[in-house]
This record gives structure tokens, C-alpha cells and sequence, in this order.
């Protein structure tokens, strides 16, 4: 198989799967392993690409035409290649977890939500192939319709609610702020195509390049910059799953990818650094990252407090994009990966507690690591890579990020890395701590549910009460991964050198 | 035949009018409206093909040469609205016959489809001909014809709404005829191309500037121009569900067409936009139009008289793109002419199956549609979202184009707020969506099926067509851009 037809392939095959979905509708087993078997090619597909674009190679095709000199092309280039490893191979363990969890929590409307997740995965493949502007936002856009359907899964009225926001925000957005852009941008230069270097160079003034910025970073409401983040906490009415993979990797990591690749490629780092426009975005950005962490402080109600950990961890990459230095944007493409398999562990893990003991939150979680310890082990290494510490994979982006800070002469932003990652500790922290070492409360909703416990909704052992086997499969996975991680970051470092323009 | 074909194209209609009367027996009468509405959907692509590769067709109607015969011009502007027109008319005469069993009573059935065609014929001769007066004379035939379409509607509403458009459209009209007067007066010709050619030889006169205002307002009150739009709502609202579908798709494009022909060809870009400050006029009613018009859509519990009042809001954009009075600007407001007209066209046959069904369009009675009738509400959805101007469907393109235009002229502020209003949009299709979508269906609802595939498969080429130019836009565009440059060129 070609590139090209690779890349093809890496679209459409989760459309392909989803319509065998929708067909296999009566045949929940069937219908699983199908979902399963996708994934597991995608994930195939995507890394079979690796070597030839590490190697230098540039696959890609162009679709269509839509308007004359515009076309709905693709091209594979690195950072496009570490986020598609991302979320396809992130896709096959969250699938896992999905069959446990949604069958466990007897969830309606399963072939819909297996559907649009196939959906959403094939537009964040296409976000990552594309070649240029037109393209990402098409699949960006898409990407926000697939995903409504599942924040408003349960179709209560919170539900209906928070998908209004959801929509709302995303699509006012995009199309007020970033097609704006898109299309100024055409009007200047004449051509939308992601180049090294940046094609913005020497077509606009100051002030009008400041300005684009604005309209760029603000209309990319998936990198929930505040004052725009409210989307990602109201998303998360969402099932635990879409959580997991979307709202903790797939869409915000799409916002996020593609700040970096209008830093990168349509104005180019060098322009960027030139012209001092960007320093509102950097304050803007460190500001997200204290204030959201000192939200998630508040936040009772754990898939909250998650939320707003990653709205503040998104703004480290948009940081890192702003600082507009080559280290800074090998550090955010690099967290991209590393913060994409902590929070992904940390949502299976708050899933696996909301399906094992119906808890949601933390107050209540005293004494449940001795429950769960499997979950809350888990829990501990997600949380360990999100804050930093060796030898978890968190650990390296932040340090190149930090490092781009200093090289930047920045002092201000490292000290906004450094509190923040004292504000993780303080705000994940306490979640093991209480589950490991406070006595179980005895008083409140006690109403075990005394229900049969089968292959499909648990694990018992004992006075253990642990989620179903999926599910610890797939956090095993992710947290193996946090882990392994550290070890290989050179890989992605030397992936990424090209785009950052260091000669690897 | 080939050198009649711009005869033809009006001349069809016109007789199937009398023979859908005379042959009374509603089966019969339908075979010979689709009759006339496809052989005009030939025509038309005929036409539009001669004219996009040759020169503009000129035509003698009696071979009465101009400017005193009466001339049928095609050029690239108007060949392009004569196949909107006719391919609307080819895929709601399909349709029409089982809503028109449903709606009317049976005995009168052969009245709808004479007023069709002849509706149908007033609107192509609009659009085809080349002489001021003869227009004049078909916006009378399709207007008269329109009026009795609306008043033919079910709820008794149907004849106040008629009444008031027949007095608003009257006093359009009358505008229209003083203007085209005052210009003969002036100038002693109505053939276009003459006129044109005379104006720009003389200098200004107080009669030709008053001959400009008529024109504009009896115009602006034909396409719905805010704030002279007040008759569309509920003209549209209470007409039939095939009448809406075809007036909104057909009628105010032609006016829009109208309004482009006075502008740019006869009378020039320098008086219409120089000497006189249509440019602001326009850019500010079209402006209003756009938010004003879309934030009462919001608040309608009627989804007909929703759609209706989108539709002014719709025609805010296109006359902003004639605002702009430049070649991405105009070519923006034909493309979404024709844009507008699919997917609007569409959302309207989309209700009409509702109404086939359920006998209502008001929100309230729409809940858990969208399991009842799921093609009716996808393709409503889909219509919507071409509303709003996602990607990969028509509005986008429109958009694109409309903001282009806008930075062409240096209005970026205007840009700003083509893609701010497009989200009010957003807000009044996403109401629809969640109570068909979200709310369960009342209890007493019976078990309903999605509706006819006669009346499915016309809904779904309006928006499967809506989709496919979305993506494959060398017609839309190659053409609108031509004829822009058409436009243009004439007047400068």
C-alpha cells in the first residue's frame, strides 16, 4: 500500500466501519467486535505509516476541488503523524473500556454512540492528514457535529442543556472567528497550504498579523483558551468514554494540534517571534493554565475536576506554541502525546468508579483505593505523568517546555509551570491519598446494589469491588504506556525535530 | 427549433397553462404541468450552455427587430437564473401531486396547476426577456398568479395573506411601471441594451434619478428587502406547502435578478453606486435584514414562518454581495441565489412532507419526529446546515465568497458580521433539531410513516444537489464569477 492510499484509508475505513455499525445495529456482539476489529486496523494503517514519514516522506492526495485553487487535500507531516499515533492507538484501548463500561452502565443507544465515535475518529484523522487550512477546518467541523450526539447521549435535560453549550461554543466559534480567519488569510496570500516557514511571511503588517492571531487562537475553541473553555466541563455530561478518548484526547488534542499548525505553518514561528504580537497569547495562556487548575481545586465531582485540569494543561501547549521557539513546539507536539495518556488513564479510572461503586464524587471516595486498588494504582501513574514526575512521560514536555521558557528568557513562564504543577499535586493528589489511607464512610448511600456480577459489569475478590475486565485492561495499557513513555521521548523528539526546524 | 429556443422556453408554459384548465381531470393536468416544467428544465441547460462558451443569444420575438420589437436577451446572468427557475419547477411539479391531493380539494386541482404554469411562465419571461416593459408585464403575470397560489392554501389565513401581498406586490409593481415610464419618457426606448446605451450618453437628469428610486423600491418590495419584506411571512406561511417551496425558491431570486439587471446593465455601476449612495443604502438594510430577520426566525413557533423569515435574512446576504459592487461580491449573491434556492427549496419540501403526515408545522407538534420521519427530518437537518454554512454544503461556499467580497471592498467589518449573523442561524435550526430529535413523541401520536417517496426523492434532490454543489462548485462558481464580470463590464 502506498501513502497515499494509506492515508485514504486512515479516513475513510472508520466511516466504512460505521456504517457496518449501524448495519449490525440488533447484533451487540457483533456489532462490538466490528467496532474492535476497526480500530485495530486503523491503529495498523496509521503506524504503518511511521517510517515513511520519519524517513521524510510526505504521503498524501488531494480529494477535491470545492473552490478553484482550493482543494480538500492531504499530507502526512510529523506533527500530524504523532497526533494520528495518538488517538488511533488511543482508539483501540478506549474501545475496550467502551464495551466494558457502556455494557456494565447498560447505556441506551449503543450503535449511536459507537457510530458517531467512528464518526469522530475518521474527522480527527483527517485534521491530522491534512494539507491544508480549508481541509482541517472542514474535518474540525465535522469533527464538533459527530460529537454532539454523545455529549447528549442520555438526552436528559442537563444533557440537552450542556449540548448547547457545546455547540454553541464551538460553532460560534469556528465559524465566527477561525473561518474568518481562514479566509483573510486566502485573501493575503492566495493560498491556505500548510508550508514550512509559514505563509503569512511579509504579505501583512504588524498589527493585521496581531490581529489574525486573535482571530486564530479564539476561533480554535477546541484549545479552550479562557474565556472559551466552558464547552469542555459541560461536555461532560458525555458517557465516561467519550470523555476519555474525545474530551480528553481526540477533539481538544484537534484544538490544540491545530494551534500548533497555524503557528508552525501559516505564520511561521520565525515571523511569529519577529514581530512581538504575541505576547497577549502568552499571558492569556499562563493564565488559563493557574486559573483552571485553581478551578479544578473547587471541583467536587471528579470528571469536573478533570476537565479543568486538561483546559489548563491545553493551555500549556498553546504556551509552549506562543513562545515561538523550536523548543517550545517540540515540548507542546510532545505533550500532545504524554498529557493524551494520563488524562486518558485518569477518565478510565473516574469511569471505572462511577461503574464499580457508583460514585462520582470525591468526597465520597474515602477509603475506596482498598476497594479498587487496581483502578486507584492506576489512577496514581495517570496523575504522577500529568504532574510531572519521572519516570512518567509527563515529565520530558514539561521539561522542554520549560526549557523553551528559559530559552525564550521568559523566567515569569517557568515559574507558571513550576505553580502549576504544584496546583496538580494539590488538586490529583488527594483522590489517591483518601482512597489509600481514610477510613471507608460508612453513612451515606450505602445501597449496594446487589446485582449478579458477571464477566461483563465487574470483578470480585474478596472484599475487591473492581471495575469490569475491560476496563482494567485498557487503564493497564494507558498507564503501561505513561510508563514507556519516558523511556522513548527521544523518539518523538527526533520525529518532531524536522517541524521545529532543527536538523535531527 | 435550436435558433427558437429562448421562444420557446417562455412559450411552453404559457400553453400548458390553458390545457391543464381544459383537460380539468387532476392526473392528466399534472402530466401536462411535468410536461412543461421538464421541457423547460431542457431549455434552459441548452440555453445556458450556448451562452457560456458563444455571445449572448439575441432573439426577435415576430422578428420584429429591436428596439422597437420586443427582444429576448440570454446572456450568462440570466440563463443561469432561468435554470434555477426551471429546475425548481421540474422537481416540485414531481412532487406536487400527491401534496396537492392532500391540500386541496379535489375539484380545484386543475386551478393549481394553470396558476403553476403560469406562474412558471411569468417568472422565466422575467428572466429572458430583453425589454423593460415586456418584464414589467411578466412580473404581472407571475405576481397575479402567485396571488392565487398563496390564497389557495387550507387555513383561512391563506386569502388575508394573499389580499395583502396582492395590495404590497401592486404597489411594488406600480413603482416598477413608473420608473420604466419615467425612463421612456426620457430616453424613448425600453429595450435594454438601448436604454443602457442612451443613459450613459446623457448627463444626469432629475427624471433619470427618479426613475432610479422608483425602481429600486418597487424592486426592493418584490424581493423582500427588509423593511419591505413585511408581506413574505406570511404569504409563505399559509400558502400551500408546494407554493411555498416554489415562491421561496423562484420568486425573490428573480427580483434579485431584476434588481442586478437595473443596476449593472441599464442603468451603470458609476451611477447606481457612484452618484447615487446605493452602496451604504444597501449595505445597511441588508445588514438589519440578516440580524433582525434571523433573530425573529428565532422566536417563531410556526417552523413554515420560520423558514420564511430565514428566507428574508437570506436575502440580506445576497443583496450584500451586490453592495459590494465588485466582482467577488456580485458573483457571491448569484452563487447563493442559487445556493439559497436549493437548499431553501429544499427545507420547504421537507416540511411539506411533515405537513403531508401530521397536518401541522408548528414546533410543538414536531417532537420525536426525527425517529417518526427520519429522511424528512435528515433532509431538513442537512437543509439546515447548509443554512448555517458548515462545510461541504452550498452555504459554505456562498459564505466564502460573500467574505471574500467583503475584504475585496476593505469592509471587514461586514465580513465579521456575515459570519456573527450565520450563527443566528445556528440558534433557530438547532431548536428544530432538538425537539424532533430529543423529545419524545406525545403519547396519542399515532404510528405514522415517513412520507411518499413521491414526494421524498424531490425533497432529496434539492439537498442532495445542495450537498453535491457544496463540494464540486465549478458550475456555480465558474458561471457566477462570468456573469459578475458580465455585469460589470456592461455598466463600466
Amino acid at each position: 500500500m502506498t501513502g497515499g492510499t494509506a492515508v485514504a484509508f486512515a479516513i475513510g475505513l472508520p466511516i466504512f466501519g460505521m456504517v457496518l455499525i449501524l448495519l449490525n445495529d440488533r447484533y451487540p456482539n457483533l456489532r462490538d467486535a466490528i467496532t474492535l476489529a476497526t480500530s485495530a486496523c486503523l491503529a495498523l494503517i496509521v503506524f504503518g505509516l511511521v517510517p515513511e514519514v520519519t524517513s521524510g516522506g510526505r504521503p498524501g492526495f488531494v480529494l477535491a476541488e470545492i473552490v478553484p485553487g482550493l482543494a480538500i487535500a492531504f499530507e502526512v507531516e510529523p506533527l500530524g503523524m504523532l497526533f494520528a499515533m495518538v488517538a488511533s492507538g488511543l482508539w483501540v484501548v478506549t474501545t475496550f473500556y467502551s464495551i466494558g463500561y457502556m455494557r456494565s452502565h447498560h447505556e441506551e443507544n449503543q450503535t449511536r454512540f459507537y457510530a458517531c465515535f467512528a464518526i469522530a475518529i475518521s474527522s480527527a484523522m483527517g485534521i491530522c492528514f491534512s494539507a491544508n487550512m480549508l481541509t482541517l477546518f472542514i474535518f474540525y467541523e465535522i469533527l464538533t457535529i459527530s460529537t454532539y450526539p454523545l455529549v447528549i447521549h442520555s438526552e436528559t435535560k442537563d444533557a440537552v442543556k450542556a449540548g448547547r453549550t457545546y455547540l454553541g461554543i464551538l460553532i460560534g466559534t469556528s465559524i465566527a472567528f477561525l473561518l474568518m480567519a481562514i479566509i483573510w488569510t486566502w485573501f493575503l496570500t492566495g493560498t491556505l497550504d500548510f508550508t514550512p516557514g509559514g505563509i503569512l511571511k511579509g504579505k501583512a503588517e504588524g498589527p493585521i498579523l496581531g490581529l489574525l492571531l486573535f482571530l486564530y487562537m479564539y476561533g480554535i475553541g477546541k484549545a479552550a483558551l479562557m474565556p472559551i473553555h466552558r464547552w469542555l466541563p459541560a461536555a461532560m455530561v458525555a458517557p465516561t468514554p467519550v470523555s476519555a478518548l474525545l474530551h480528553a484526547v481526540a477533539v481538544v488534542k484537534a484544538g490544540v494540534f491545530t494551534v500548533l499548525k497555524v503557528i508552525v505553518y501559516i505564520f511561521g514561528i520565525d515571523t511569529l517571534a519577529g514581530i512581538g504580537q504575541d505576547d497577549w497569547l502568552m499571558y492569556i495562556a499562563a493564565f488559563t493554565v493557574i486559573v483552571a487548575s485553581c478551578v479544578a481545586l473547587t471541583k467536587d465531582n471528579l470528571k469536573a475536576r478533570l476537565a479543568y485540569s486538561t483546559v489548563s494543561q491545553l493551555s500549556y501547549i498553546v504556551l509552549g506554541a506562543a513562545l515561538a521557539n523550536s523548543i517550545g513546539i517540540i515540548g507542546g507536539g510532545m505533550h500532545i502525546a504524554m498529557h493524551a495518556f494520563g488524562k486518558i488513564t485518569l477518565f478510565f479510572c473516574a469511569g471505572a468508579i462511577l461503574v464499580a461503586s457508583h460514585k462520582t464524587e470525591i468526597s465520597e471516595m474515602d477509603g475506596l483505593g482498598r476497594v479498587m486498588p487496581f483502578t486507584f494504582i492506576a489512577f496514581l501513574i495517570g496523575s504522577l505523568s500529568v504532574i510531572g514526575l519521572p519516570p512518567l512521560g509527563g515529565s520530558w514536555s514539561k521539561w522542554y517546555l520549560m526549557l523553551s521558557a528559559a530559552e525564550a528568557n521568559l523566567i515569569f513562564f517557568m515559574i507558571v509551570f513550576m505553580a502549576s504543577s504544584l496546583l496538580n499535586i494539590a488538586y490529583l493528589m488527594p483522590l489517591v491519598a483518601r482512597g489509600f489511607f481514610l477510613p471507608e464512610r460508612k453513612d451515606d448511600h450505602h445501597d449496594d446494589h446487589h446485582e449478579e456480577v458477571d464477566f461483563w459489569n465487574g470483578v470480585r475478590f474478596g472484599k475487591i469491588k473492581e471495575a469490569p475486565p475491560f476496563c482494567l485492561f485498557a487503564m493497564t495499557i494507558t498507564s503501561a504506556g505513561c510508563i514507556l513513555l519516558f523511556f522513548y521521548a527521544d523518539r518523538i523528539y527526533k520525529m518532531l525535530a524536522p517541524v521545529a526546524g532543527i536538523q535531527g | 427549433m435550436i435558433e427558437h429556443l429562448a421562444a420557446l422556453q417562455v412559450v411552453i408554459p404559457l400553453l400548458c397553462a390553458p390545457i391543464c384548465m381544459l383537460v380539468r381531470y387532476r392526473d392528466w393536468a399534472w402530466i401536462v404541468a411535468l410536461f412543461g416544467s421538464w421541457a423547460c428544465l431542457v431549455i434552459s441547460w441548452l440555453l445556458l450552455q450556448q451562452v457560456i462558451v458563444g455571445d449572448p443569444i439575441s432573439y426577435h420575438m415576430g422578428n420584429w427587430a429591436p428596439p422597437l420589437g420586443i427582444e429576448y436577451r440570454v446572456d450568462t446572468v440570466n440563463a443561469f437564473v432561468l435554470l434555477i427557475v426551471s429546475a425548481i419547477g421540474a422537481v416540485v411539479t414531481p412532487y406536487a401531486r400527491e401534496s396537492v391531493r392532500a391540500e386541496f380539494g379535489v375539484n380545484r386541482v386543475y386551478l393549481f396547476y394553470t396558476s403553476y404554469m403560469l406562474c412558471l411562465c411569468g417568472l422565466l419571461g422575467v428572466t429572458i426577456t430583453g425589454d423593460a416593459f415586456n418584464l414589467f408585464v411578466f412580473l404581472e403575470i407571475s405576481s397575479l398568479s402567485s396571488y392565487v397560489l398563496i390564497a389557495m392554501g387550507k387555513d383561512r389565513r391563506a386569502l388575508t395573506a394573499s389580499y395583502q401581498y396582492l395590495v404590497l406586490g401592486t404597489i411594488g409593481a406600480t413603482f416598477i411601471v413608473i420608473g420604466i415610464g419615467l425612463l421612456y419618457a426620457e430616453t424613448g426606448t425600453l429595450n435594454m441594451e438601448d436604454l443602457a446605451k442612451r443613459l450613459a450618453d446623457q448627463p444626469l437628469s432629475r427624471t433619470v434619478g427618479a426613475a432610479f428610486g422608483f425602481l429600486v423600491v418597487g424592486i426592493s418590495l418584490k424581493l423582500a428587502l427588509f423593511p419591505l419584506h413585511l408581506w413574505l411571512p406570511n404569504a409563505y406561511t399559509y400558502a400551500p406547502s408546494v407554493v411555498s417551496a416554489f415562491l421561496a425558491a423562484t420568486a425573490t431570486k428573480v427580483a434579485v435578478y431584476v434588481l442586478l439587471r437595473f443596476l449593472f446593465s441599464i442603468f451603470n455601476v458609476k451611477l447606481s453606486f457612484g452618484v447615487m449612495p446605493l452602496d451604504t443604502i444597501l449595505l445597511v438594510l441588508s445588514v438589519i435584514a440578516m440580524f433582525a430577520a434571523s433573530a425573529v426566525a428565532i422566536f417563531q413557533p410556526d417552523i413554515k414562518r420560520m423558514l420564511a423569515y430565514s428566507s428574508v435574512a437570506q436575502i440580506g446576504y445576497m443583496v450584500l454581495g451586490i453592495s459590494f459592487a465588485n466582482v467577488n461580491g456580485i458573483a457571491a449573491g448569484i452563487i447563493h441565489l442559487f445556493n439559497h434556492a436549493l437548499m431553501k427549496g429544499g427545507m420547504f419540501l421537507a416540511l411539506g412532507c411533515v405537513f403531508y403526515q401530521i397536518a401541522s408545522v408548528r414546533l410543538d407538534d414536531m417532537a420525536g419526529l426525527g425517529k417518526r420521519m427520519p429522511w424528512t427530518m435528515a433532509a431538513f437537518v442537512v437543509g439546515g446546515l447548509s443554512l448555517i454554512g458548515v462545510p461541504l454544503t452550498v452555504g459554505f461556499v456562498s459564505k466564502w465568497y460573500l467574505v471574500v467580497g467583503a475584504l475585496d471592498r476593505g469592509w471587514w467589518f461586514a465580513a465579521l458580521l456575515i459570519l456573527l449573523s450565520s450563527l443566528l442561524a445556528v440558534v433557530y435550526i438547532w431548536r428544530v433539531v432538538e425537539v424532533a430529535y430529543l423529545k419524545p413523541a406525545p403519547e396519542n401520536a399515532g404510528d405514522i410513516e415517513d412520507a411518499p417517496p413521491s414526494m421524498l426523492i424531490p425533497t432529496w434532490i434539492l439537498i442532495g444537489a445542495s450537498v453535491f454543489f457544496g463540494i464540486n462548485t465549478d458550475l456555480t462558481v465558474g458561471v457566477a464569477k462570468q456573469a459578475a464580470m458580465q455585469l460589470l463590464g456592461a455598466g463600466g
